[in-house]
């Protein structure tokens, strides 16, 4: 797990292109409300040229930088409790801290990445867009998603992918027990070990086309050809409950 | 004729009490199919319910007012707590939340249409919001499920209010499952999943827990939306007091308390049946909680789950309700049930009144169905209006009660005015027993 410098970074976003020294207008939660900043945030509509926001002081806060709809650059210098970037839709955001949990739920497009390590029920029904943690996420990474590609650095914990719809889990590390209960059609890829799988969830031949995929989340995550795409093994469904069926009981 | 029959007379077969026909069916039903059963609706079982009190009207001590002249007043205001932008309905009665998916696109239409003729509300489902329910809406709440199907934050600020729902009546803890044969294409495009698989809705939220987190998920949704529109929390009555107070705890503008006869598009029948209690023991609970609070009319209270008449809205009312919301009443008023669809619902092993398998898609009138045929038997215009003539007919049997008490508003109505017919509703409404000063327990 990288350990996370609060409140400063240095080098240029993997994702965002963006660095300390380029000019941003700063929201400082230490003297605006958070109804104030994410005012600001979301007032911003296409074509806008303040594309490059900096939010200081963020202290925990919840519910930080939610529900923007415009494609700027939003940098969150410290840790974020739960919900950060709630609802996304075209924004990247990075948070140079933790992220409490819920971090991009129900993101609809856009980037939100978390640099240190993010709680459960990361990425929970997101609909599209990307969230990569640098750290490791909690329980239910993925939960019930629907679409979003999530990429974890660390490791994912028990139950992550939980009745995951569509989209693509990646995890650099381990996954937890209980691993893509009741999934549905969304591809996990693990490499590390894995704890233990959930009902109906199977591990599968990792493909060419996997291969492919697989290779430009990495690609996204800015670690390609730093990590071997073979290293991984590819889960998903069994689709054996998908319709009710009393003789499967036993299985839930 | 047996010996003994000739001795005694006719002795007729008894059936046992608790092995009655029905029990003794449903046994072979499972024994033979291997699989439990599945109906939509809310419970059938006779509990305690509006029917077990009674109006006493004005007397030597109040004062009627005049029927069809002194005006009775019925508007509400739901969300006056927080959301700058709160609910104001010309009647206290709302539609509540019923999916698309669950019911045809048609009926979800004449849903909005019926609502916005009567000027009040109605409510999304699980499985997102549809353009035509919306566009037909002048107020739509859009329900916050833990599927989360379709949920997007552009339907979120098109909405009115926004419904977390927590549980319902027929089912509280539980979650619900539209099964295979209902989900057309546009159902599973809308709900990211592939066509004609059960699509499960979860039980618990994906992303929080408990009222603590709960609060916070609140202050999330009121930032998405500006703090604009009212953020209701809907319960399925099962710990009414404790629930309301955390619901107040954790921010909400408005309870939504649905009993065990609210229904439901798919569930077990022994959750419906078992799992819940009825509204009329969950009201006065519920108010108890929000007067221990201070929060009486400030947190608005909207009770649902077997409101049928005007009278139960008005005994709901004067509990201390400040809206119900209707489900199972509105599908009625659309025509579901409809007595001449009853060929075809014999067809089906059903009669007209009865028919409750809408998790299976062939609904005759059209409203729990995805069939494109069956689908466009319902004309969601005249089906739009007669749910607002069944709405206005309530709320006028409503205001003719209320008058006959000497309110001069529907909200003035009050435990006064009310006795229980039974014990069993004396002791769960803490009112009298009528012609006595007794109320149980007290």
């Amino acid at each position: 797990m990288n350990q996370v410098e609060l409140g400063s970074w240095s080098g240029r976003d993997i994702r965002t292109g963006r660095g300390p020294s380029d000019p941003f207008t700063e929201l400082d939660l230490s003297a605006l409300s958070l109804r104030e900043l994410n005012a600001r945030l979301q007032a911003l509509k296409v074509p806008t040229n303040e594309t490059f926001w900096r939010v200081q002081n963020p202290n925990g806060a919840h519910a930080v930088a939610v529900g923007i709809d415009a494609p700027i650059d939003v940098e969150v210098a410290g840790h974020v409790g739960y919900f950060c970037g709630g609802m996304n839709k075209c924004a990247r955001i990075v948070i140079h801290g933790n992220a409490g949990q819920g971090v991009g739920e129900n993101m609809m497009s856009g980037l939100i990445h978390v640099k240190g390590d993010a709680s459960q029920s990361a990425g929970a029904t997101g609909h599209g867009g990307l969230l990569l943690i640098d750290g490791n996420a909690g329980a239910r990474c993925g939960i019930s998603m629907k679409g979003v590609d999530i990429v974890v650095k660390g490791d994912i914990g028990h139950l992550s992918a939980f009745m995951a719809q569509t989209g693509r889990l990646v995890a650099f590390g381990d996954a937890g027990d209980a691993l893509g209960d009741s999934i549905y059609e969304a591809h996990i890829y693990v490499r590390g070990k894995v704890e233990g799988l959930g009902a109906d969830c199977i591990e599968k031949e990792l493909r060419d086309e996997h291969r492919a995929e697989l290779f430009a989340l990495i690609e996204q995550a800015g670690e390609a050809h730093k990590i071997d795409v073979s290293e991984f093994r590819r889960y998903g469904s069994a689709r054996k409950l998908y319709n009710f069926n009393i003789d499967n009981a036993g299985a839930y | 004729m047996t010996a003994l029959e000739k001795t005694w007379g006719y002795i007729p077969p008894r059936q046992s009490a608790t092995f009655d026909a029905h029990s003794i069916a449903e046994i072979r039903r499972a024994a033979a199919t291997g699989i439990y059963d599945i109906r939509g609706g809310g419970t059938k079982r006779k509990v305690p319910h509006f029917d077990d009190l009674l109006f006493l009207g004005a007397s030597m001590s109040r004062y009627p007012l005049e029927g069809y002249r002194e005006r009775c007043e019925t508007s509400v205001v739901l969300g006056t707590r927080y959301a700058k932008k709160p609910l104001h309905l010309a009647i206290p009665v709302t539609i509540a939340g019923m999916s698309f998916g669950a019911l045809s696109a048609q009926a979800k239409e004449a849903l909005g249409r019926g609502a916005s003729l009567a000027g009040t509300s109605t409510t999304t489902g699980d499985g997102g919001m549809t353009p035509e329910e919306r566009g037909q809406s002048k107020a739509l709440v859009y329900q916050y499920l833990p599927s989360r199907y379709g949920m997007n934050p552009d339907d979120l600020r098109k909405a009115d209010a926004i419904e977390i729902v927590v549980g319902q009546g027929a089912k509280p803890g539980g979650g619900g499952m539209l099964l295979g044969q209902k989900i057309s294409d546009r159902v599973a495009q809308m709900r990211s999943l592939p066509k004609g698989i059960d699509q499960r809705s979860a039980c618990r939220h994906p992303d929080w827990t408990g009222a603590d987190d709960l609060e916070i998920k609140i202050l999330e949704l009121r930032e998405l939306t500006g703090w604009e529109k009212p953020i209701y929390l809907k319960i399925g009555a099962s710990r009414p007091y404790y629930d309301v107070a955390l619901a107040v705890k954790a921010g909400a503008d408005v309870v939504v308390l649905d009993g065990m006869q609210g229904g439901t598009a798919a569930t077990q029948d022994v959750f419906i049946e078992h799992v819940g209690i009825p509204i009329l023991s969950a009201i006065r609970n519920a108010v108890q909680s929000l007067q221990d609070l201070g929060m009486h009319r400030k947190v608005q209270l909207v009770v649902s789950g077997g409101i049928r008449s005007g009278a139960d809205v008005a005994k709901a009312l004067a509990l201390g309700a400040d809206a119900v919301g209707i489900g199972t009443a509105a599908l009625i008023a659309l025509g579901d049930n409809d007595p001449r669809y009853e060929d075809e619902y014999r067809a089906l092993g059903t009669t007209a009144g009865c028919y409750d398998d809408w998790q299976e898609g062939k609904d005759p009138a059209g409203i729990t169905t995805q069939d494109p045929a069956l689908s466009a038997r319902l004309d969601p215009v005249l089906a739009g209006r007669r749910l607002a003539n069944y709405l206005k007919v309530i709320t006028l049997e409503a205001q003719t009660i209320a008058r006959a008490c000497g309110k001069s508003r529907l909200h003035n109505l009050e435990p006064e005015d009310l006795v229980a017919l039974t014990i069993e509703a004396a002791a769960m409404t803490r009112l009298p027993l009528a012609g006595t000063s007794w109320i149980p327990g007290q």
